[in-house]
């Protein structure tokens, strides 16, 4: 160990935070402000989903997945099912595809929302967190009104969708949605012309493009980086995506600022994905939503779809009974979250908090960190928001 | 396209070529020449490396290596055997630095040893997680769980 590495200090943030999904732990490595490394621990909320799963039949298998997450909830199942759809080359009514894209794309919005409002809040810029969700209420009452959830809208199923929208709602629907881009475009300008905003993300937890190619990082963190990738543009089989008109943002400078900016862009893509859709579903007969699935015979099938972090893997073995062989899930952030390895290096404690927070990893857990310094505690996570938002003030002031 | 110049890099590499369908492609291949064709699909082909997925077959264990080219829609998954007495693989961690988790994964929940790799340790299970159990196994058995 070198001099410089033996007066490190370790701030912990994590496992534990009961306001988000998942708890992980990371370990900043900090030389006075400057962070040196960080190693990441996770399992802390193992669920041993994969092996569950192959004790249950496929149709359940559905409904299993929905709960590996509350925010992308309709992703997993969405996935799955590609995945059994692969296996046993079944084809879907165009009905269900456009019901697919719909709630996947609603879904896509409440989660962007979401982030942002937390992103906001994170360098405390609250006035943009309240804003944020506050139109996300907007996305979740149309998804009750569509499945009967605000989540965990259990639409899929092998084969199609289990519920149709009713013809007679769609004019509402659709003026629901557009009623987003208003908000959605006030957001826009917000975010690109605030010095505020600007001067805390910009060039702050750079990722490069080669980074992330050996990290092999997914959605909006790799479009952010210059890689531009979008399962639902790659990979349509059996979803509406390449029977409408939009477009994948792609930016190049890798650092929060293009992440934030590549989110924003990306919701109002996904207003007119959906309205599109609804507006198609006029054509075409009520109930037409799946195809029959008698038997799941054996074979192997790999299903993607586009969560709002990133694209979800499924590979699904069958050796031609009832249940899954093996079932493989890739969430993407299994992949992103390793990438902040490098992408908080150099940065000051300060900025560590929303760059660990831009990926969007399902974050969580930032609730226990303490830093010790000769027995004495240093900073807890209360203190690093707090030094987070003071930045802001000061930059604020400065401005 | 893709497909073609996968076929020419691999030649004679390859044990058996099974084309599911148009979008899905499983190659078998042999463990010793797991790296160079790694090398081979990352860096001079730039697929992506989407995930790796371990399976107990019962008999032996399969690794399959699904590696993803994007601009034209195709899963390529590598698919090594592996002896059940004693599983073992080459790390390929030094070339891809994404497959670091997933092999930590596939060492703690099927057992199975990566030559070559940085730091073998826990990723999912507790620390007080029995020696030696692998959950994912086939002949996992509910009592091999540590009591609470």
């Amino acid at each position: 160990m070198s001099k410089d590495q033996k007066r490190r200090t370790i701030i912990p943030i994590g496992p534990y935070h009961p306001l988000q999904e998942e708890p992980e732990f990371f370990e900043l490595e900090v030389e006075g402000e400057t962070v040196k490394k960080l190693n990441i621990h996770i399992g802390y909320n193992h669920r041993s989903i994969e092996k569950l799963s192959e004790s249950k039949h496929f149709d359940q298998v559905t409904f299993l997945v929905e709960r590996i997450c509350g925010i992308c909830s309709t992703s997993h199942p969405f996935a799955y099912v590609q995945a059994v759809e692969d296996l046993a080359g079944i084809e879907i009514p165009e009905r269900a595809k456009y019901i697919r894209c719909i709630i996947g794309e609603l879904e896509r919005l409440h989660s962007h929302l979401l982030w942002l409002g937390l992103a906001g809040h994170f360098i405390g810029y609250n006035t943009l967190w309240m804003w944020a969700w506050k139109y996300r209420e907007i996305v979740l009452d149309i998804c009750e009104q569509i499945s009967g959830n605000r989540n965990h809208y259990a639409m899929m199923i092998i084969g199609g969708v289990r519920r149709d929208i009713f013809n007679k709602e769609i004019d509402e629907l659709i003026k629901k949605t557009e009623s987003l881009n208003g908000p959605l475009n006030m957001f826009k300008g917000a975010a690109i012309d605030d010095p505020v905003i600007g001067a805390r993300t910009r060039g702050v937890g750079i990722l490069t493009k080669e980074n992330a190619i050996n990290y092999c990082v997914l959605g909006p963190t790799a479009r952010a980086s210059g890689i531009d990738i979008d399962s639902r543009r790659d990979s349509p089989h059996n979803s509406a995506y390449d029977l409408v008109e939009w477009n994948v943002p792609v930016l190049t400078d890798g650092d929060v600022f293009a992440k934030v900016v590549v989110r924003i862009l990306e919701m109002l893509e996904s207003v007119k994905i959906i309205t599109q859709s609804l507006d198609r579903l006029r054509d075409l007969k009520e109930g037409d939503i799946q195809t029959e699935v008698r038997e799941i015979p054996a074979g192997e099938g790999i299903g993607t779809y586009e969560a709002p972090r990133g694209e979800v893997f499924h590979y699904v073995r069958s050796n031609g009974g009832n249940t899954p062989f093996r079932h493989k899930i890739r969430a993407p952030s299994y992949m992103n979250i390793l990438s902040n390895e490098v992408a908080v290096i150099g940065g000051d404690i300060a900025d560590a908090c929303i760059t660990l927070a831009a990926v969007d990893p399902c974050y969580c857990c930032t609730d226990r960190m303490q830093a010790v310094e000769g027995g004495k505690i240093k900073y807890d996570w209360k203190q690093l928001l707090k030094l987070s938002q003071e930045k802001t003030e000061k930059i604020k002031k400065e401005i | 396209m893709i497909e073609k110049k996968v076929k020419e890099a691999l030649g004679n590499k390859i044990v058996k070529w099974e084309k599911k369908n148009e979008r899905r492609y499983y190659i078998e291949i042999k463990k010793e020449d797991l790296e160079e064709i790694a090398k081979m699909l990352f860096n001079d082909l730039k697929l992506r490396f989407s995930i790796a997925s371990g399976v107990d077959t019962i008999d032996h264990f399969e690794i399959l290596y699904h590696f993803s080219c994007d601009e034209e829609d195709k899963f390529f998954s590598l698919r090594l055997r592996l002896d059940k007495k004693k599983p073992e693989a080459p790390s390929i961690s030094g070339i891809i630095t994404a497959a670091k988790w997933i092999e930590r994964e596939m060492w703690e929940l099927l057992g199975i040893n990566f030559v070559g790799h940085p730091g073998l340790k826990r990723l999912l299970l507790t620390d007080d997680w029995p020696k030696g159990v692998c959950p994912l196994r086939k002949d996992f058995t509910n009592e091999q769980r540590p009591k609470a």
